[in-house]
């Protein structure tokens, strides 16, 4: 069967300006998950918000919780059905809401080293072309920001990281690609993406990471985590074969620091 | 010399799996695990094993292997499988039940054919390291389970037994219906309100049959189109097991044990928890009818067939040695509780 939805995420629309209070709602996904949902749309606070929830969970250890999913701008709870209820977690979750603490996440900030150049970008004379500024712009653009990981879903480890400069911002590609290499990383919509293995996809491919984002080996086999920060650091093709090489070898390890939370 | 379960052929996709590799789905791992929880766990249970040990999950077609091990006890439980030992006087022992093997015996697993899959348990389990905390295969990602692939023909599997002790083999007293007519219920939502009042009237009254596209990761469901109130993208959000997503095609796709963790469709309803292994059995061209239920009363359900489970646990008996007669026991049409609930 093909992947359901081939393409990572559809992310509606992105608001940065100020929103009225949040508004949560409560979604059952079946007998054996809740969803509690901040807001329909893409936006930092609404990631913070998913985020805090997900760690006053996680030191509440409120009982029957299985584990939770952050996304975009909702959290998924699963928990087991035998040990708790809907009702009661509802309650429960009620009363860390009206709790409000610190975003005490422990967040890290990463610097993950890119080539932008030649085969590795597919699509970055597209992207020039269609946000009107010349390559180079573009790559300075990309590797000029700090994203905020949002989540990790669609493949292990995959992390959607925003929020993009507005002048990148495009729609998905119409013909999406069978076969993307892992390490690509590639914009759509508000967001960038590195893909940590060979997949399909429909996102511009603008450069690649000899980065290893997800090994099933580690304990903590994703690099990254939802509310980590992420820098790219523009790298040629050289320092990326040399990287690469000492990845493959174990001996390798992605610049990062602590963030203050 | 280590004692292991050598596989003479594969079958058509037999991997380990255990009830599922829970706490990284945050980081996009899929939790993987029976298809069929209840067969898995029965034929854990049958073998004298805990639950959540390792076994095969065997889809469509049976493997053939052989015993290189002082003495193994395997148990076979789903649909209509039979363990068929090989060799002289070889012959149909009949499934949901334990059979007693010793070195050099072959046995294929003849089906199934009535259910999408059927579980091989060995006593003692397999001795295969846990990945992220789970036996589960995971093929896709290339992890979990043996080499993180479906078995392959003289493939070694590793038992954690060198040799069994000699008890009576236990049976079902009548084997688990397939329930392949069963009407699936469902919890409308996540995004029942992304659909039409008509394509919700639809999701509930039409008959869906399963396609070809078929696997580990879903159905796809052959039916109506279910049309969306105000297009087909959202923000990602997270996915549970069970979700009936819609993508822009109105083909509604049931996500089984294997699906991603975030997506990008609005789901329109969710297969409750008592009712997943009657989904993951399911295969192409059978029917598929949905009824939607509050969550209180799937709760009370999946409670409801923990008991039950609890019964038919109770009530294993001596298996017969010259097996079960099923076709029997299939005229008697003795309907188990536990997939049943409360209908």
């Amino acid at each position: 069967m093909r992947v359901p939805g081939a393409f990572p995420g559809a992310p509606g629309a992105s608001s940065r300006g100020q929103a009225a209070d949040v508004t949560v709602r409560f979604l059952s996904s079946g007998d054996a998950a809740l969803v509690v949902e901040f807001g329909d749309r893409i936006e930092r606070r609404l990631s913070e918000e998913v985020l805090r929830l997900a760690a006053q969970i996680r030191r509440a250890a409120l009982a029957g919780i299985v584990e939770t999913v952050p996304t975009l701008r909702s959290l998924m709870i699963h928990y087991d059905p035998l040990k708790t209820s809907a009702a009661k977690l509802k309650r429960a979750i009620e009363a860390l809401l009206g709790a409000k603490g610190r975003l005490e996440q422990e967040a890290r900030l990463w610097r993950v080293p890119v080539c932008y150049e030649g085969e590795f970008a597919p699509d970055l004379a597209y992207v020039a072309k269609k946000t009107g500024l010349a390559p180079e712009e573009v790559v300075a653009l990309h590797a000029g920001q700090r994203y905020h990981v949002y989540m990790i879903g669609f493949l292990p480890g995959l992390p959607y990281m925003g929020d993009l400069p507005e002048r990148l911002v495009l729609p998905r590609r119409v013909d999406p690609r069978v076969r993307l290499p892992p390490g690509s990383v590639a914009i759509a919509t508000t967001m960038t993406i590195i893909y940590p293995l060979e997949s399909p996809g429909g996102w511009h491919l603008i450069g690649a990471t000899p980065v290893r984002l997800f090994d099933a080996q580690l304990p903590a086999p994703a690099l990254l985590a939802p509310g980590d920060a992420v820098e790219f650091e523009a790298i040629d093709k050289q320092s990326f074969a040399k990287v690469r090489a000492a990845v493959e070898r174990g001996d390798y390890q992605v610049p990062h620091e602590r963030l203050a939370p | 010399m280590s004692a292991a379960l050598k596989v003479v052929a594969p079958g058509l996709h037999t991997t380990v799996q255990d009830l599922g590799r829970y706490g990284y789905q945050a980081v996009g791992v899929p939790v993987s695990g029976a298809l069929d929880s209840l067969s898995f766990r029965l034929a854990n249970r049958l073998a004298g094993n805990d639950d959540n040990t390792a076994a095969l999950e065997i889809l469509y077609q049976g493997p053939t292997l052989e015993v290189a091990a002082d003495s193994l006890r395997v148990a076979l439980a789903g649909g209509d499988a039979e363990l068929e030992r090989l060799g002289e006087g070889g012959r149909s022992v009949g499934g949901w039940r334990s059979l007693r093997l010793t070195r050099g015996e072959s046995f294929r697993v003849r089906g199934p054919s009535e259910t999408a899959c059927c579980y091989l348990a060995v006593e003692g389990g397999f001795a295969l390291p846990p990945c992220l905390g789970s036996a589960s295969t995971y093929a896709r990602g290339g992890f979990g389970g043996f080499g993180g692939r479906a078995l392959q023909s003289a493939d070694l599997l590793p038992l954690a037994r060198e040799s069994v002790v000699e008890r009576a083999e236990l049976a079902l007293p009548q084997p688990l219906a397939a329930a392949r007519d069963q009407t699936i219920r469902v919890i409308l939502g996540p995004q029942a309100d992304h659909f039409t009042d008509a394509a919700l009237a639809l999701l509930l009254d039409s008959v869906f049959r399963v396609s070809k596209d078929a696997d580990r990761m879903g159905l796809r469901l052959d039916g109506p189109q279910l049309v969306h109130r105000d297009g087909y993208n959202i923000a990602s959000d997270g996915i549970a097991t069970g979700a009936i997503q819609v993508p822009g095609s109105g083909q509604a796709i049931l996500l089984l044990a294997d699906h991603q963790t975030t997506g990008g469709y609005p789901k329109i309803a969710t297969v409750i928890s008592a009712d997943l292994p009657v989904a993951g059995r399911r295969r192409p061209g059978d029917q598929v009818r949905f009824a939607a239920i509050e969550v209180e009363e799937a709760e009370a359900l999946r409670r409801a067939q923990e008991a039950a489970l609890a019964a038919l646990s109770a009530s294993f008996v001596p298996a017969a040695a010259a097996g079960l007669d099923h076709a029997r026991l299939y005229d008697l049409n003795l309907i188990s509780g536990v997939v049943s609930g409360h209908e």
